[in-house]
């Protein structure tokens, strides 16, 4: 481990050790410690969103399908089984089964996406989302349209931002892998890359697998800070919110993720004293950054300290090299 | 037994005409931008608000209803062009050579922006067409007809003939196919592209706006989020017949209606619905990932 690397740990523990004193000695407010559990939630779902969006250049509309599997999981071990007894305890197994068990789900969706590419993919997504949202809304041990209701306030922030660093990790080190690769060259072109031998269908199956898994992960997250759901706050206009954050932030970017779902979740909660027109002056400012950045804020870029040792010389190459070549 | 089938039947006839004329919109659009327009339900949306001031203004003065209801539709289909119009010149052209993506994020934006703009400065009370004309209720035997049914589904049909006829006769609809066909080339052989794209954008609202009349002659409540729902199966009918196929929009229409009519009938409850819907367009989906209608594309190298 070199020092780096080590300085690294350090300030991640830090940050840890940040989340429960923050928590626990009352110098945040509960509605910013509520803001602060959702932007760390957005962060998970748009940065596996992004992994299918951005990375692999699919089009999926129907991240909330998975959220919402994730979530009625998590509540039906920490409610059903487990009656909220061990609450702290049970509750990381609880999030892992969720995150598996919604990972199991993906494969309805990464089937048909070997044939079914772009416009028609998403349609595939986006009947996943409503399907997902129809039968919940139909079993009523689960309360049916009614929710479900019962679970305890298990998410603490400290959980939340372990999840976010986890996820972080994950997709960072996915993406400047081989595995990673193989995953730029599908959206690149799926067929040159099928034909210079990347399995493409196992690359889209692990890929709808992790995406789904970390989505599944924030919906028993985002259930234990609400302490209810009903299959409604699943419904495609969740969906469509995670989209603007990964389109916001600016694709194939982690940082960009982190800094769309970051941006999109506080500035909608700042703009609350406006009252209705919230939602109206919203879409005019994502509009508005559409039309004059059309790339999202990062666009593409990473965060210099994101990318690997090696490849930083790489970036700054290219950077020159089209310098350079404009001139 | 018979009866209801027949009847369920009209229905379905009835539900899917509308749906056709809103997939319309969206599968004319994609085919010439390669958008998926997700502003067209709230477009729709609009255009039922327009029908609706259009109808109280002209419902006062002493003209014959038939009039007003022609009237109704006149405006509230060149109002919904109009904005429709807008929203591309000041939203999608400037994104036109931008990644596709970025074009349908903003589509996603407009259509949030026209549901809460019309939330905040109308309200959130649903309002409730007038009639505009009598519902005069037919018998058939066991089979009962209303006279706004007919309407709906006359209308419909002849707005489909007429728009396939515009699209594939007219010196504007093989404009339409050329720029849908190779925006460049067409450009490059004197196709007003930028005009082109406008009309079809007009065109495809005013469809729409028709549409939107005849949805809220026959479920008379309107509210800023009912384009949500409608807007999400009608495009959902698109893909079904295979996006960026007129034909085949109105095709997706009529399965998608007969789909939403006999689920009930068939399953113990209409809750099933949807899901039987969207498992419907899974298995189409599977069979055929273009649609039904759609063009299979080979990919190259």
């Amino acid at each position: 481990m070199g020092p780096k690397s080590r300085m690294t740990l350090v300030l991640v523990l830090l940050g840890f050790v940040l989340c429960l004193f923050l928590e626990r000695s009352g110098l945040l407010s509960a509605y910013v410690l509520q803001i602060s559990m959702y932007v760390g939630i957005n962060i998970i779902l748009t940065l596996s969103l992004n992994l299918v969006n951005g990375y692999m250049g699919e089009f999926s509309v129907g991240h909330a399908g998975f959220m919402a599997i994730g979530a009625y999981v998590s509540s039906i071990i920490t409610v059903r089984v487990f009656h909220n007894q061990m609450g702290p305890l049970v509750f990381p197994l609880a999030v892992i089964v969720a995150g598996i068990v919604t990972a199991a789900t993906s494969f309805v969706v990464a089937f048909p996406s070997f044939r079914t590419r772009g416009d028609y993919l998403a349609i595939v997504t986006l009947a996943f989302n409503m399907i997902v949202k129809s039968v919940l809304e139909n079993i009523d041990a689960l309360g049916g349209p009614r929710g479900f209701m019962g679970m305890g306030r298990l998410t603490n922030l400290a959980n939340v931002y372990a999840w976010c660093l986890v996820t972080i990790f994950v997709v960072r080190n996915l993406v400047y892998s081989n595995f990673g690769r193989a995953v730029l060259s599908i959206r690149e072109d799926e067929v040159a890359s099928n034909l210079v031998s990347v399995n493409t269908r196992q690359m889209k199956i692990m890929v709808f697998l992790i995406a789904a898994f970390f989505a599944g992960i924030a919906g028993a997250l985002f259930a234990h800070v609400m302490q209810f759901i009903n299959p409604r706050s699943f419904a495609i206009q969740k969906s469509t919110d995670i989209l603007v954050m990964v389109y916001l932030g600016g694709i194939g970017s982690i940082f960009g993720s982190v800094l769309g779902a970051t941006v999109c979740t506080v500035l909608l909660e700042l703009l609350r004293p406006l009252g209705v027109w919230r939602w109206v002056v919203g879409p005019i400012m994502l509009v508005v950054l559409m039309i004059c950045r059309p790339t999202g804020i990062m666009g593409l870029k990473e965060l210099i300290g994101l990318i690997p040792r090696e490849e930083r010389v790489l970036v700054k190459k290219e950077e020159t090299d089209v310098v350079t070549a404009s001139n | 037994m018979i009866t209801i089938l027949l009847q369920q039947m009209l229905n379905g006839l009835q539900v899917g005409s509308v749906y056709a004329l809103i997939a319309l919109g969206y599968t004319m659009v994609y085919g010439i931008l390669r958008l998926i327009n997700f502003a067209h339900g709230d477009i729709f949306m609009i255009s039922c608000y327009f029908g609706f001031f259009a109808a109280c203004a002209l419902l006062s003065n002493a003209i014959p209803t038939w009039l007003t209801f022609i009237a109704t539709m006149m405006v509230s289909m060149l109002l919904t062009a109009l904005v429709a119009v807008l929203i591309e010149r000041v939203a999608y052209k400037p994104l036109r050579y931008a990644p596709k993506v970025s074009a349908v994020i903003t589509a996603l934006g407009i259509g949030l922006f026209l549901e809460n703009f019309t939330l905040a400065t109308l309200g959130p009370t649903p309002r409730g067409m007038p009639s505009l004309l009598p519902n005069v209720n037919y018998r058939l035997g066991a089979l009962s007809l209303s006279s706004v049914q007919i309407l709906i589904i006359i209308i419909s049909i002849v707005l489909m003939i007429l728009l396939d006829r515009v699209v594939q006769k007219t010196m504007t609809g093989m404009a339409m196919r050329a720029v849908s066909y190779d925006k460049t080339t067409a450009s490059v052989m004197g196709v007003p592209v930028d005009r082109i794209i406008s009309t079809t954008f007009a065109i495809g609202s005013a469809v729409a706006g028709a549409g939107g009349v005849l949805y809220s002659l026959a479920y008379p409540i309107i509210n800023p989020y009912m384009g949500v729902k409608i807007g999400w199966w009608a495009f959902i009918a698109a893909v079904i017949g295979g996006i960026g196929n007129v034909r085949g929009a109105m095709l997706g229409a009529y399965i998608l209606a007969f789909v939403e009519v006999f689920t009930p009938m068939v399953l113990p409850s209409s809750t099933y619905r949807d899901f039987v819907a969207f498992t419907v367009l899974l298995i189409v989906l599977v069979v055929r990932p273009t649609g039904l209608m759609g063009r299979v594309t080979a990919q190259k190298v």
